[in-house]
């Protein structure tokens, strides 16, 4: 069922029959994926359709009972997040993983400090972070070093991106960047994306917000009970077989043969 | 598809007003530009509810006042000194408290390490070991300090909740105490005399000149001026972040008329004068421990630890290292409190009452303003809640309360300002 439009340019991530099992459930059923530099693949899909369970196997956090994880042409095994990051690949939960009590620059910089003379270098940490807000035209916060307590929950979430773009990122899966946001902070997250995808990272988010999915997406990719049943340019969608996708497994007026 | 990128922000369209949500959260001198902008958000911030060490510093002074009109020789220079010696020990094992319930964990056991930390420098000091009175206080940190790495462990890597970990420690030390003091048949009924030439009793007992205390005094005050004028100056030659220059010059202000009232109020203390060596010291101590924390990986680490494990580890931080990190300097605190404990009882004595000890030390950092939930509070707010605990205690003592009132008084403070601490939380946390 799903479509493979070949393509000149390697994937940067290129996912081949991923299966995953949790005893009797068939979590992921030989799951086939591309994601491309430079732009943002939305993974759709219904409740339980296996949207957590693959960005999950992207991250590292187990590996797949079968199935190869392709990484700039190369098969690679994951043998657990530090792996994932270590090539590149950064993934954004729902809860951000922030530490409330510390400030914007602190939180960008965690685990990976800037040092001068084995102590902390606040001076060269604070520029980048401006820097690389700068970069995501993230313009609303007053100063980086408010904690992050004091943020607005788009503000959280694009820390969490800059934080990422900070980490040299090539693939940024961001699982439901949007679900707990208001139309404004919406926008905002949504332009950071955007923003991310034109620096020439790919972007992976999971959305149930179909509206989310079509105003930034380039790809999609539709989910169901575990098999991946299309991917396609996001043009080939719209809003009836989208929904069609998510919550039989297929469209009336069949996408794939477009 | 990309958006043009947003013209850079100048100052003027960043609204200008800043919203509650700011004000209880971030501190005024990161925001403010100005010194005017700086009061105003200060003043919010206290109508807000959350105005950091102002409600301690005027509840102290209101207990102050109370006790004055109560008894009129509270006040007395003589009775502040030894009330302030007395809090030295309080502010030590409360910074050392401090380390723990950064962490969201505590440590019930620091009383009788403070006890066994201290029975080992008495011994090793005196005869027969004789050990100069530095190697003696290096080897009772060693002690205390493996004590807090086995109790961090056993937090750390086995899971167990350090509140029964420490309890039982709390039990054991004390056990561990006796042994300690048996070892040494030298020992008179469970005491250790501490030679009064030793440095270790002159630590609470002696005083330095008056000339010398002026001296290091202004030197400390200029020292700060300077490092944090540079400091202000070169980051905003940099175009970084900077507190309002007006901020930067009311602290060293207040910091210089602090020094300078404790040292009238020192040279007031007929016919002793001078300043007593354990005021420096804790200073010293403290603001050892202050850099720690916020210059160093392993002190952001602890607050990034304290606020969200979690987040902590998928950063990459060895949590389990952090958390064993501040058990040991908690041990290594302890001990330091319990040299200022023996120093200024003369001896060494397996009656320490080291289970109120380490309620003391608690109240301390919680008076302080250190949350129980972890991630928040400063090393050098336990000099305020030292003091509010010495002041108590002296007040009710000169009043003739007796022990009873005293020690429920204290308790009362320490559940108020744990209140406090639950409401602010609470507040910061519903949005």
């Amino acid at each position: 069922m799903s479509t493979m439009e070949s393509s000149d340019v390697t994937p940067l991530l290129s996912l081949r029959g991923i299966t995953k099992r949790f005893g009797p459930v068939q979590a992921l059923s030989d799951v086939n994926l591309d994601i491309a530099a430079g732009k943002v693949t939305a993974l759709i899909g219904d409740n339980g359709a296996g949207k957590s369970s693959l960005i999950k196997t992207i991250a590292g956090l187990w590996a797949p009972d079968r199935g190869d994880i392709i990484w700039e042409g190369v098969p690679r095994h994951l043998h657990g997040p530090r792996d994932a990051e270590g090539l590149g690949i950064k993934t954004i939960y729902q809860d951000l993983a922030l530490c409330d009590n510390l400030d914007i620059v602190a939180n960008m910089f965690l685990g990976h400090e800037e040092l001068s003379h084995h102590l902390l270098d606040e001076a060269k940490m604070e520029l980048a972070a401006r820097q690389t807000l700068k970069e995501l035209s993230v313009t609303t916060v007053k100063s980086v070093r408010q904690p992050v307590a004091s943020l607005s929950g788009g503000q959280r979430q694009s820390v969490a991106v800059a934080k990422a773009l900070l980490s040299q990122a090539k693939l940024v899966v961001m699982d439901e960047p949007t679900a707990a946001l208001g139309v404004a902070q919406t926008r905002m997250v949504l332009d950071t994306i955007k923003t991310l995808a034109g620096r020439g990272v790919a972007v992976l988010v999971i959305s149930h917000n179909l509206n989310d999915v079509f105003e930034v997406a380039d790809r999609i990719a539709c989910l169901y009970l575990g098999n991946m049943v299309i991917q396609g340019p996001a043009s080939d969608f719209n809003r009836q077989n989208a929904v069609e996708y998510m919550t039989t497994g297929t469209a009336g007026q069949a996408v794939a043969s477009a | 598809m990309a958006t043009e990128p947003a013209p850079a922000p100048s100052d003027q369209s960043i609204e200008n007003t800043l919203s509650d949500q700011e004000l209880l959260t971030a501190a005024p001198e990161v925001l403010a530009n100005s010194l005017s902008e700086y009061l105003r958000a200060w003043g919010q911030r206290i109508r807000n509810g959350e105005s950091g060490a102002m409600p301690v510093i005027v509840g102290l002074v209101l207990i102050m006042v109370f006790f004055e009109a109560e008894n009129s020789s509270f006040l007395h220079a003589g009775d502040i000194v030894n009330m302030l010696v007395e809090s030295t020990i309080y502010v030590m094992i409360g910074a050392a408290e401090i380390f723990i319930l950064l962490l969201s964990e505590i440590d019930l056991s620091l009383g009788f390490g403070a006890g066994v930390g201290a029975m080992v420098v008495a011994e090793l000091i005196a005869p027969p070991v004789d050990f100069p009175w530095w190697l003696g206080i290096l080897s009772g940190m060693v002690v205390v300090g493996a004590l807090g790495a086995l109790q961090g462990s056993l937090v750390s890597r086995i899971g167990l909740p350090s509140f029964v970990v420490t309890l039982g420690g709390q039990l054991a030390f004390q056990g561990l105490l006796l042994v300690v003091a048996n070892a040494d048949s030298s020992t008179v009924g469970g005491t250790v005399q501490i030679d009064p030439s030793s440095p270790v009793y002159k630590l609470v007992n002696s005083t330095m000149s008056t000339g010398l205390s002026w001296g290091v005094m202004i030197a400390a005050v200029a020292l700060f001026a300077a490092a944090s004028l540079w400091k202000t100056r070169a980051r905003r030659s940099r175009g970084l972040t900077t507190p309002p220059l007006g901020v930067t010059g009311i602290t060293i202000v207040g910091a210089f008329v602090g020094g300078v009232a404790l040292e009238l109020i020192c040279d007031a203390n007929k016919p002793v004068e001078g300043m007593p060596w354990v005021f420096p010291f804790v200073l010293v101590v403290l603001a050892f421990y202050s850099w720690l924390l916020s210059r160093t990986r392993i002190g952001r680490y602890i607050y990034a630890v304290g606020a969200s494990p979690e987040a902590a580890r998928r950063a990459g931080i060895n949590v389990k290292w952090v958390v064993t990190f501040a058990f040991i300097m908690a041990g290594i605190t302890a001990c330091l409190a319990g040299v200022i404990y023996e120093s200024s009882s003369g001896s060494m004595s397996i009656d320490i009452n080291g289970g109120q000890l380490v309620l003391f030390a608690v109240a301390t950092a919680v008076i302080g303003g250190t949350s129980l939930f972890g991630g928040r509070g400063k090393i050098f707010n336990a000099l305020l809640g030292g003091v509010v605990i010495a002041v108590v205690y002296n007040g009710l003592s000169i009043m003739g309360a007796g022990a009873a009132a005293e020690d429920i008084a204290v308790a009362v403070v320490l559940i108020l300002a744990v209140t406090l601490d639950a409401l602010v939380r609470r507040r910061s946390t519903t949005r």
